[in-house]
């Protein structure tokens, strides 16, 4: 049925666009038949045609016809307008997405723009827009300029907290940001190509390394994203020395494993799930507190004995100074996809966790939270460590 | 092999369905307008109407988005070569000798050429689809770093080689080129460069099509007044069934190069991250070097329309590959597809193929039937855009201006790219008043920030041995392809000489 809805409210939608484009179309018809009147009706003195008159009452009628059955269309079938605060979109809303196309928040942000969609949870449309440059700099800075901005949303990664850190230059503070909501809490797993038979386990993967040398290569979505952090506290917990490769999108990074160019990875499931299921790659340890439905074989870094856990929050930020009344409506809009069955669905399928709902000032204690930590984080490993000079 | 007719027969059975019929004839429709409205390509195309696509099922939904692509893929070409703007990056290359061919009353040809050769590039690269895909798809795994850098010298190349240019002044052109690409965020780093002080218009760096749609839509207007004084410009076109069956016969001209074109475009659009535009640049580069008359090339040769527009059509195709097998998208459109298909429940990846055949084999069905669609669709609106050059230049000068303004504005949506544009509209006609070709500039800004990052990718890993280019096979097969295209011109002219010294001697 909530399709059938969908499909009605559009329907009034469409009526409402109609007699909006009206008056723009009655203003271009009046103006051709003042142009009548000066060039005809004065030169030759004559009344104007009766024709002409009918069209103009007809076309001026037209707007009322049009917003009478818009009316009754929507009184016809109870329906109201989707909107659930005061506040309501006007123009299409930008979606940035501070990573290239085909990584986790792609997806991500791709899967909630559809659902969205689907649902007719907005009047006006979502739109994906991926600023991966600088790992994420450019989507930050991009948000920070759009301050008051209620019509520009961004969705995160936790280089939300680390790019500041680390690259100052860009003169962005994310607290000022609006919080909106915490969609997901994604997992990292350490992969290897399938073909590495010498490695099955922690040990023999840190004694590769070691062998090889600072000639191994980890493949990443670019310096100061999460997995150059977890590289980094890696080097630093088991004492080796790698070679960090950037790469636009984890897509891209999962590729470059599949394809022998990178040693070893820090993907999230997601990117590698397919890979793993075709047997191309395969997961070694787990940085989680328990292992995750989808791996129960592989071990977690905690069981092995080094308690190393990182977790990365998928949320939905505003630019700084958004207006309440649209911060509300977001995340009466972000609370109804996060509560959908499909988003619940896909989080159980590429091993999200989404059981807990963060919104609005919560989620601003959260980011100060995390953005203490990743500070520590950048300090105990040394920014050098992360950027890799 | 009777495996994959086994399962075309079905993916065409399904795409002849009536529903998915519709699909491809109205999403053709679309993607031809979308993609003949500069500034308007198929990536925004595809974003605008992914949500239709959520009331059909999943086939019906990628075959029509796929259709707009395709769509979009020729319409760019008719903004080219009928006002001189490239409808979208894709059909830059067009420009080149699209719009000398339309100013010298040929439009007609010049779209012919255009559907025509979009046709083959479309039909050869599926062909390739259906019987390669497997194979095709573990080669593009082995394009690491090093691969992806290769390739782009091997790009670049088939520009530097060109015979009649200046080579002084193309070397100058790339470099120009390359240092606009460089403007924006470091890649590896993140840190801002060039960005002239602090202007954070710079920061996303120079969008492609800001410059293309600059030099190419504002300066060639700018020479056009400048040369006829705004008298001229009226074409006689008459579109008669005579003339429409010259145009037919003149397809043996160019077949070689569209084949070559198509080959090209289908392998360079399966690589991830390469896509559509580098292809149409390439096989523009390789067209004419290869002909008989490199000189005729950017004054209207017919070859220069083929090439590109086979490559970028078989690139579409190509791009496809990666997004099914991997789950990576080979072209910024193909990644909203890809989004598509996972909010269909689809997981692209190396089990596609095997998991949802009758998706996969629906998809391959709908491309062989929209390439039928466009081309018919294509050939029946040609009179119709060619009267558009029938407009007097007052009025198509003013829409031209207009439609570079939004073509320029839309990409990002900031003024700071409309003053860019026009400003690379003033310098393109300078650039051209001192007779520097464009072309190579256009190349650089595209290809550079791909370069940039395999190239400072290979050297992370090797730890700054340069010898990583030419220790990998396929590297060093791509390095010396270059230098073998680098030194064809030179050769080339060195027997011309030589023969003439010949010629002087008998004499």
């Amino acid at each position: 049925m909530a399709g059938q809805g969908g499909g009605a409210d559009n329907m009034a939608r469409l009526m409402q666009t109609i007699t909006e484009k009206y008056n723009s179309i009655c203003f271009v018809l009046q103006c051709l038949y003042s142009w009548h009147l000066v060039y005809h009706g004065a030169k030759h003195k004559q009344f104007p045609k009766r024709g002409y008159l009918l069209m103009v009452t007809i076309i001026s009628k037209m707007k009322t016809i049009a917003v009478l059955i818009a009316a009754v269309v929507v009184t016809c079938l109870g329906l109201q307008s989707p909107a659930m605060a005061d506040w309501s979109p006007k123009k299409p809303i930008e979606l940035i997405i501070m990573a290239g196309a085909g990584g986790g928040a792609d997806q991500i942000a791709r899967l909630l723009q559809g659902l969205a969609e689907q649902k007719d949870l907005s009047p006006r449309p979502i739109i994906p827009i991926n600023k991966p440059g600088g790992s994420g700099a450019e989507a930050l800075r991009y948000l920070q300029d759009k301050a008051g901005d209620d019509h520009t949303i961004l969705v995160t990664l936790n280089s939300f907290y680390t790019t500041p850190v680390i690259q100052q230059g860009i003169g962005v503070d994310v607290s000022n940001f609006t919080p909106i909501g915490r969609m997901a809490v994604d997992n990292f797993v350490l992969w290897v190509n399938s073909s590495r038979d010498d490695i099955t386990d922690l040990d023999s993967y840190i004694a590769a390394v070691k062998a090889a040398g600072n000639t191994w290569k980890v493949g990443g979505t670019g310096t100061g994203q999460e997995d150059s952090i977890l590289t980094a506290m890696m080097e630093k917990e088991f004492g080796y020395d790698v070679t960090y490769i950037p790469f636009p999108g984890g897509g891209t990074v999962a590729k470059n494993l599949v394809g022998n160019h990178v040693d070893s990875t820090v993907n999230n499931p997601a990117e590698q799930n397919e890979f793993y299921r075709a047997g191309e790659t395969k997961p070694i340890v787990q940085f989680t507190a328990e292992r995750l439905p989808a791996y129960p074989d592989v071990p977690t870094a905690k069981e092995l004995g080094v308690d190393m856990q990182y977790y990365m929050q998928r949320s939905i930020n505003g630019p700084p100074e958004m207006s309440k009344e649209a911060q509300d409506w977001y995340i009466g809009l972000f609370k109804a996809l996060f509560d959908s069955e499909e988003w619940q669905q896909f989080c159980t399928d590429d091993g999200l966790a989404c059981d807990q709902w963060l919104a609005g000032d919560d989620l601003g204690t959260y980011h100060q939270e995390q953005i203490a930590l990743h500070k520590d984080l950048i300090e105990s490993v040394g920014a050098s460590a992360i950027t890799g000079e | 092999m009777e495996e994959i007719v086994l399962h075309l027969i079905g993916g065409l059975a399904e795409a002849m369905q009536p529903l998915n019929l519709t699909m491809i004839v109205v999403g053709c429709t679309l993607g031809l307008l979308i993609g003949a409205m500069p500034g308007l390509g198929s990536v925004n195309g595809v974003a605008i109407l992914l949500p239709i696509t959520f009331l059909v099922p999943p086939t019906a939904a990628i075959i029509f988005l796929a259709a707009i692509y395709y769509g979009a893929m020729y319409g760019g070409a008719i903004s080219s070569i009928t006002l001189g703007i490239p409808g979208a990056s894709t059909a830059v290359a067009t420009v080149f000798d699209g719009r000398p061919l339309a100013q010298a009353g040929h439009a007609d040809r010049a779209l012919t050429a255009a559907a025509v050769a979009s046709f083959v590039g479309g039909t050869i690269s599926v062909v390739l689809f259906t019987a390669f895909a497997p194979p095709l798809a573990s080669f593009a795994l082995k394009f690491g770093p090093p691969e992806e850098f290769a390739l782009m010298v091997l790009a670049f190349a088939t520009f530097i080689g060109l015979g009649g240019d200046d080579i002084p002044k193309t070397v100058f052109s790339i470099l120009i080129g390359l240092v606009m690409a460089s403007v924006g965020l470091d890649i590896i780093s993140g840190q801002p460069r060039l960005i002239f002080g602090d202007i954070d218009g710079f920061l996303h760096g120079i969008n492609f099509l800001v410059l293309a749609i600059g030099i190419y839509g504002i300066g060639e207007m700018l020479w056009t007044l400048e040369t006829t004084r705004g008298e001229v410009m009226v074409h006689k076109v008459t579109i008669s069934w005579q003339r429409m069956k010259h145009n037919f016969k003149d397809i043996r001209n160019y077949i070689k190069t569209t084949s070559m074109g198509s080959a090209l475009g289908y392998f360079v659009g399966t690589l991830p991250a390469a896509g559509a535009t580098p292809a149409s640049l390439m096989s523009y580069g390789l067209a004419k070097t290869f002909s008989k008359d490199p000189d005729s090339f950017g004054k209207g040769n017919i070859s220069g329309v083929a090439a590109p527009e086979a490559a970028n059509n078989a690139a579409s195709t190509g791009s496809m590959l990666p997004m099914i097998t991997l789950g990576i998208p080979g072209s910024p459109t193909t990644a909203i597809l890809l989004g598509g298909m996972i909010i269909w429940g689809l997981r692209p990846g190396p089990l596609l193929f095997t998991e949802n055949p009758e998706f996969v084999w629906g998809l391959i069905g709908s491309l062989y039937i929209a390439n039928f669609a466009t081309l018919l669709i294509n050939l029946a609106f040609i009179p119709l855009f060619v009267k558009i050059l029938t407009l007097p230049f007052s009025i198509l000068a003013p829409v031209i201006y207009i439609l570079c303004v939004v073509g320029g504005y839309a990409p990002t949506q900031t003024m700071h790219d409309v003053w860019l544009m026009l400003l690379f509209g003033v310098v393109g006609y300078l650039l051209r008043k001192l007779n520097y070709p464009v072309a190579p500039a256009v190349l650089a800004i595209v290809l550079g920030p791909l370069a940039e990052r395999s190239l400072r990718q290979s050297l992370l890993g090797s730890h700054g041995d340069v010898s990583i280019f030419l220790t990998r096979p396929i590297s060093a097969v791509c390095i010396a392809i270059a230098v073998a295209l680098i030194c064809y011109p030179m050769l080339q002219k060195l027997q011309k000489r030589r023969r003439a010294n010949a010629g002087t001697g008998s004499g």
